[in-house]
């Protein structure tokens, strides 16, 4: 048995018997998927809610586009309350050819929306009723835009943070806990060298990652998320091996200058946390400000979702690993030196 | 004995932090198969001196031989010779007895069944399976030992394997220790237990700030202590008087339950006892390493 199959092997068994770094590692980023996944699953599909008194062909045009949600009523009273209370942002009263639209004022963009979908409708049915044809004709087709429904957002998102703190905690922790029980020492003392050392845990986090992949997408791919994975998803491999060398290097900092377990999952959180939210894991940051922008550009993992979404669902080729990769390399040579550079046997 | 022969040459060894002189000029030497001991107070230097031959620390001056052979830097071509048990107890997380050993055995190329076999000689078969963190304080140290013995080494560093253990776990493991020595190993260890180190080891270097105060075999130093025995009897055994005027007494001293005579001749005073027929309830306290240290620093032994 080789110094490197059974130091791997006996990290891999005291990982997997470790419920607290399982949890961590897999329910916990999963919990996420799960409650942005249900948050999130009807965004974008929420149709406007209009109270009908009384009935017209409008009424039927409108039911029939299916952009409206009606809501019908007896009488206006009972239909006006309901906009009063701010229930439903506008009534339509039909008497007859009048049409009486009356929306709540406290939601403008709403209002001037419900008015300007009730005013197309309206204005249809005028052109219809003078038996002229229409002087302008608006076809419409639909396009595939870049816009992704969260589940396809969220899960390249999740799973490259998952990866993240699985690689950064484990690194860091392993490193303090091994130093403090003097295990790096014990090890030191044995004829087997560093890199050995070094590359058996390396397994194990990469190991992990592949883990964390598998099971995310596995979870998301189930009709309740309806993740639709592209046909290029096996590139995200190499992404989650490219991205857990870089979050390990950082993790290996990070327990270079940690004294105590507890000081070492403060200072991993501290990196973790901010960096997800920057990198846009849990939400898209095109919208945040320029400096924003800047900041997350910089960061490993902003390069590691961005390869996530490409492969995974935006059926992008090989070439959409080339930036990612060169950034989490980057990163892993430069970080990676300065954590070889701190490194300490013992306390 | 040799240069050549020794297992561990020690000469002159200085380590300071700042101010502290942690090891002050130690000089020492341990033959092959033999059982020495470093004993002394907490902070004596020990375990810094101990931490120096296995090539862990840098001395800052001075030379350390260990087979022939320099520890520091880091000699790959010894480690396979030297078995270290560290202070802590050093596992990997959430492994069983049986995992730890092969995996500190797979750093030496051992095999696994090999590896298994050293829970034998540690008395822990029955526990093979059983979780490090599970295990008791003394079978964690047995663990610990057998961990670092897993690769057959020469010469084998224990430091205070027997700390913080009950008198029970203490036993248990010196018979370990005694196995392993009968094995032909050396052994080289440190303790702040007197009484242990007067049991178990052939030869013990005292310490005390940094310094080597004394160093032979447990009975030389006790005999050249010159310090009476004391002989307990029975209360009634023996009056006072006839006690008074037995050959070679020095003091007697008698309370509620029993009668004490101090003497330098213990052998007349006993034969002188046996032939009077009064060894009822006999006890004999010789000095011991307590008073050997209590001489040499002029204070009581607190560990």
């Amino acid at each position: 048995m080789t110094a490197f199959r059974s130091l791997s092997g006996a990290m891999f068994k005291g990982f997997f018997r470790d419920r607290l770094a399982l949890f961590f590692t897999f329910l916990f980023p999963l919990m996420f998927l799960v409650i942005f996944g249900l948050l999130f699953r009807d965004a974008g599909a929420d149709k406007q809610k209009i109270a009908i008194v009384g009935d017209s062909p409008i009424v039927a045009a409108m039911e029939q586009s299916g952009v409206f949600e009606l809501e019908r009523f007896n009488d206006e009273p009972a239909a006006l309350q309901k906009v009063k209370d701010g229930d439903i942002p506008a009534a339509l009263v039909i008497r007859g050819q009048e049409l009486d639209l009356r929306f709540a004022s406290s939601d403008q963009v709403q209002a001037a929306t419900v008015v300007g979908i009730v005013n197309g409708f309206v204005d249809k049915a005028n052109v219809v009723a003078t038996g002229q044809p229409p002087a302008f004709n608006l076809k419409t087709e639909k396009v595939e835009d870049s816009s992704l429904k969260p589940i396809q957002f969220l899960t390249p998102g999740i799973l490259s943070w998952g990866v993240s703190v699985s690689a950064v905690f484990g690194a860091a922790l392993t490193l303090v806990s091994w130093r403090k029980k003097q295990v790096l020492r014990r090890i030191r003392l044995a004829p087997v060298g560093a890199g050995t050392v070094l590359s058996s845990r390396l397994l194990v986090s990469i190991g992990v990652a592949l883990l964390q992949g598998v099971l995310f997408v596995a979870l998301a791919s189930t009709p309740l998320f309806g993740l639709q994975l592209s046909g290029q998803w096996w590139l995200a491999i190499p992404l989650l091996v490219m991205g857990t060398l870089a979050f390990f290097s950082v993790g290996m900092l990070v327990g270079a200058f940690s004294k105590s377990e507890e000081a070492a999952s403060g200072a991993a959180n501290l990196v973790v946390l901010p960096m997800a939210f920057l990198s846009g894991s849990f939400f898209p940051v095109e919208a945040a400000p320029k400096w924003v922008q800047t900041v997350s550009n910089l960061l490993p993992l902003r390069h590691m979702n961005d390869g996530m979404l490409d492969v995974l669902v935006r059926g992008k080729g090989i070439e959409a690993l080339a930036l990612p990769s060169a950034v989490l390399i980057g990163f892993t040579l430069v970080v990676g030196f300065i954590a070889s550079r701190v490194f300490r046997w013992e306390d | 004995m040799t240069e050549e022969r020794a297992a561990v040459a020690v000469s002159d060894i200085r380590k300071s932090y700042g101010d502290l002189h942690a090891v002050d000029g130690v000089s020492f030497t341990v033959a092959e198969g033999e059982f020495f001991g470093i004993l002394g107070p907490n902070g004596a230097g020990k375990t810094t001196t101990l931490e120096i031959i296995e090539g862990l620390r840098k001395p800052d001056s001075g030379d350390v031989r260990l087979l022939g052979e320099n520890p520091w830097p880091r000699n790959s071509k010894l480690l396979p010779r030297i078995g270290v048990q560290l202070q802590a107890s050093s596992f990997f997380e959430k492994l069983t007895a049986k995992e730890q050993l092969q995996t500190f055995g797979s750093l030496y190329g051992v095999s696994a069944a090999t590896a298994a076999s050293y829970l034998e000689l540690v008395g822990l078969t029955d526990k093979a399976n059983e979780q490090e963190n599970k295990l008791s304080g003394g079978q964690r140290q047995r663990l610990s030992i057998a961990c670092a013995l897993v690769h057959d080494p020469d010469i084998v560093f224990l430091d205070e394997p027997t700390a913080a253990l009950d008198p029970q776990a203490r036993r248990n493991l010196w018979d370990v220790l005694r196995e392993i020595q009968k094995r032909g190993k050396t052994i080289v260890y440190t303790t702040h237990y007197l009484d242990e180190a007067e049991i178990l080891c052939d030869r013990v270097a005292i310490m005390d700030n940094g310094r080597i105060l004394a160093m032979d075999p447990p009975a030389v130093l006790v005999r050249g202590l010159d310090a009476p025995t004391h002989v307990t009897l029975q209360k009634g055994a023996l009056s006072l008087e006839d006690a008074e005027a037995l050959p070679g007494v020095e003091e007697t001293h008698e309370n509620e339950v029993s009668l004490s005579i101090s003497t330098r001749r213990p052998a007349e005073v006993l034969s002188t006892l046996a032939e009077r027929g009064a060894l009822d309830g006999l006890q004999v306290r010789t000095a011991t390493l307590e008073d050997v240290f209590l001489n040499l620093t002029g204070r009581e032994y607190r560990a």
